[in-house]
């Protein structure tokens, strides 16, 4: 085993599923269009304050990016027999899921990156601290990749990938901050935000696009999603190798 | 110079409570085609996954190409190919692009892998599918891109798992030429299949697996010898016998009966000929044709497996489904 083997076959498993799977047309129009109709629902809603909703409509653009199609992509090719041929592959497990979690991580850029432009152009929004808003969005779109890749190694079919995605999903969109801050939530429930990896995310973007005033707290959110991160690959490779026994 | 491509030494595979590969121990030569049969459920699969590292082993050790399948599953993994009971390439690349990405993955040197790509779909007559979907294949030319995708990184060793199922008369020839010919070149091939014929065509060595276990182990020649004891009789009447003229012919031996034809095992084949001349020309009924032979692989494999022909059969027909 070597890390040049290592790096190419992640290489290769991330450009043959964005091929296979997540730049297919429909998948890109609709990776176009949701950040559209998302920004459309919130103008419609309310067309004051959006600037402040911004990172929060980011977060979520790169929640549903991210788990919605990795979720689909992993248990689609575990019903296929396809997954197999990747763990046949002289390439250690951890690289495959690395793999995986790349190709969901892009998909999910790009539809947050669309969401980055449209809340740029309509919203206004500024960013402030670069470095901070790509190392917060790349670090969010790989702890949500995750999240979706270890929904999709725990169950057997797509539908069920879909449900407990969703049963991830709705809780971190609501408990995020973007619709409540989460200071002013019960204390039970501000317990259960600070215990998901959104309400760092969205964290992170919102420091990273208005002024920060204590340096210590973009570091806390960096450090929180890296955890995040961590556990769940950590958990998603513990589940994918108690399949093989 | 290792001259043993697997060794196999107490590898036992539960599920939960069920036991699916019990203590097996065996070696298959480097450059020799080895047959893996048994019934559905023998653990046939189970010691394949195990091999090629797909599935953990719950006890025992072995090597493969020289690796531990414990301790070096990435080494097995670059010199060994699986060809497995599904067809499970990526339905939405086409031909060229499955191949390709195998050869990538398999880290064959990127200048190589157009001309291996080129050469194996050549090998498998399949240019002119090249750029054709893989999910828009029939399952017969399916079976074929599984097959060359297995060995489009020159593995050391072959796993084929049901390699002909699913596959039409013309494919399935040339999927044992193919096999042949890895046996010219060097290649170790392991094989499982329900279709004793093509294990006993196919095979230098075969292993019989019963509920997880090994049977009996050697060349389909010896395996044939070892029921030898007995032979066959093969009767075509005119007419399909009565039942009293069935029961006066299965004291014979064991008796097998479809339609016009009866099927007897006997140990002694000239006293066992003139008893059943006689007791047919005594109910009248005339032998239209008539066949005493050794044991065939499937005979043989009957009687070391307990299995009935007809359950052979079943289990061809669903492992075709």
């Amino acid at each position: 085993m070597t890390i040049k083997n290592e790096l190419s076959g992640i290489f290769y498993i991330v450009w043959k599923d964005l091929r296979a799977y997540y730049f297919k047309p429909p998948n890109i129009s609709w990776g176009i269009l949701f950040p559209l109709v998302l920004t459309l629902a919130f103008i419609l809603r309310d067309p004051t304050g959006l600037r402040d909703f911004a990172p929060g409509l980011i977060a979520m653009a790169a929640v549903f990016g991210t788990t919605s199609m990795e979720a689909i992509v992993i248990t689609f090719e575990k019903r296929q027999g396809a997954l197999e041929r990747l763990l046949l592959a002289p390439i250690s497990m951890g690289s495959l899921l690395v793999g995986k979690i790349f190709g969901g991580a892009v998909f999910g850029g790009i539809i947050s990156g669309v969401m980055v432009i449209v809340a740029m152009i309509l919203f206004g929004m500024e960013i402030v601290n670069p470095l901070l808003f790509i190392i917060c969005l790349i670090l969010t779109l790989l702890t949500l990749s995750a999240l979706g890749a270890l929904v999709a190694v725990s169950v057997a079919e797509v539908f069920e990938a879909q449900t407990l995605s969703n049963f991830f999903r709705f809780p971190m969109i609501f408990l995020c901050g973007v619709f409540l801050p989460v200071d002013a939530m019960p204390i039970a429930l501000q317990v259960v935000a600070y215990l998901l990896p959104l309400t760092y995310s969205v964290n992170g973007l919102k420091l990273a696009t208005f002024q920060v005033t204590e340096p210590l707290e973009p570091l806390l959110n960096i450090g929180a999603l890296v955890l995040f991160l961590l556990l769940l690959f950590v958990l998603c490779e513990w589940v994918l190798k108690r399949s093989l026994r | 110079m290792n001259m043993t491509a697997i060794e196999i030494d107490g590898l036992t595979k539960y599920y939960g409570d069920l036991l699916a590969v019990d203590n097996l121990s065996f070696e298959v030569r480097c450059g020799e085609v080895f047959g893996f049969l048994g019934p559905n459920g023998a653990g046939k699969t189970s010691t394949i996954r195990m091999l090629v590292g797909l599935s953990i082993p719950s006890g025992g050790t072995a090597t493969v190409a020289g690796y531990s399948i414990t301790d070096n599953i990435v080494e097995v993994k670059r010199r060994v190919g699986l060809v497995p009971e599904v067809s499970n390439l990526y339905d939405e690349l086409s031909v060229w692009d499955n191949l390709l990405f195998m050869s990538q993955i398999y880290h064959v040197p990127r200048g190589e892998r157009p001309s291996r790509v080129i050469d194996i779909l050549r090998s498998f007559d399949l240019m002119e599918r090249k750029t054709t979907k893989f999910g828009k294949l029939s399952k017969g030319l399916k079976r074929r891109v599984v097959i060359a995708a297995s060995l489009v990184h020159g593995p050391e060793i072959l796993f084929l798992d049901e390699p002909t199922v699913g596959l039409d008369v013309v494919s399935a020839h040339s999927l044992r030429e193919y096999i042949e010919r890895l046996r010219t070149q060097g290649t170790t091939v392991f094989l499982t299949t329900h279709y004793i014929e093509e294990a006993d065509h196919l095979c230098d060595r075969i292993a019989i697996l019963v509920q997880g276990k090994i049977v009996v182990l050697d060349t389909p020649e010896e395996i044939k010898k070892r029921v030898r004891t007995q032979s066959a009789i093969r009767v075509e009447f005119s007419q399909t016998p009565d039942v009293s003229l069935l029961q006066n012919l299965s004291e014979l031996g064991e008796l097998q009966h479809e339609g016009r034809f009866i099927r007897l095992q006997v140990s002694d084949t000239h006293q066992s000929l003139n008893v059943l001349f006689d007791i047919t020309s005594r109910a009248g009924v005339k032998v239209e044709s008539l066949e005493t032979g050794r044991p065939t692989l499937e005979e043989a494999f009957v009687e070391l497996t307990g299995m009935s022909t007809d359950k052979i059969q079943a289990e061809k027909g669903g492992s075709q489904k």
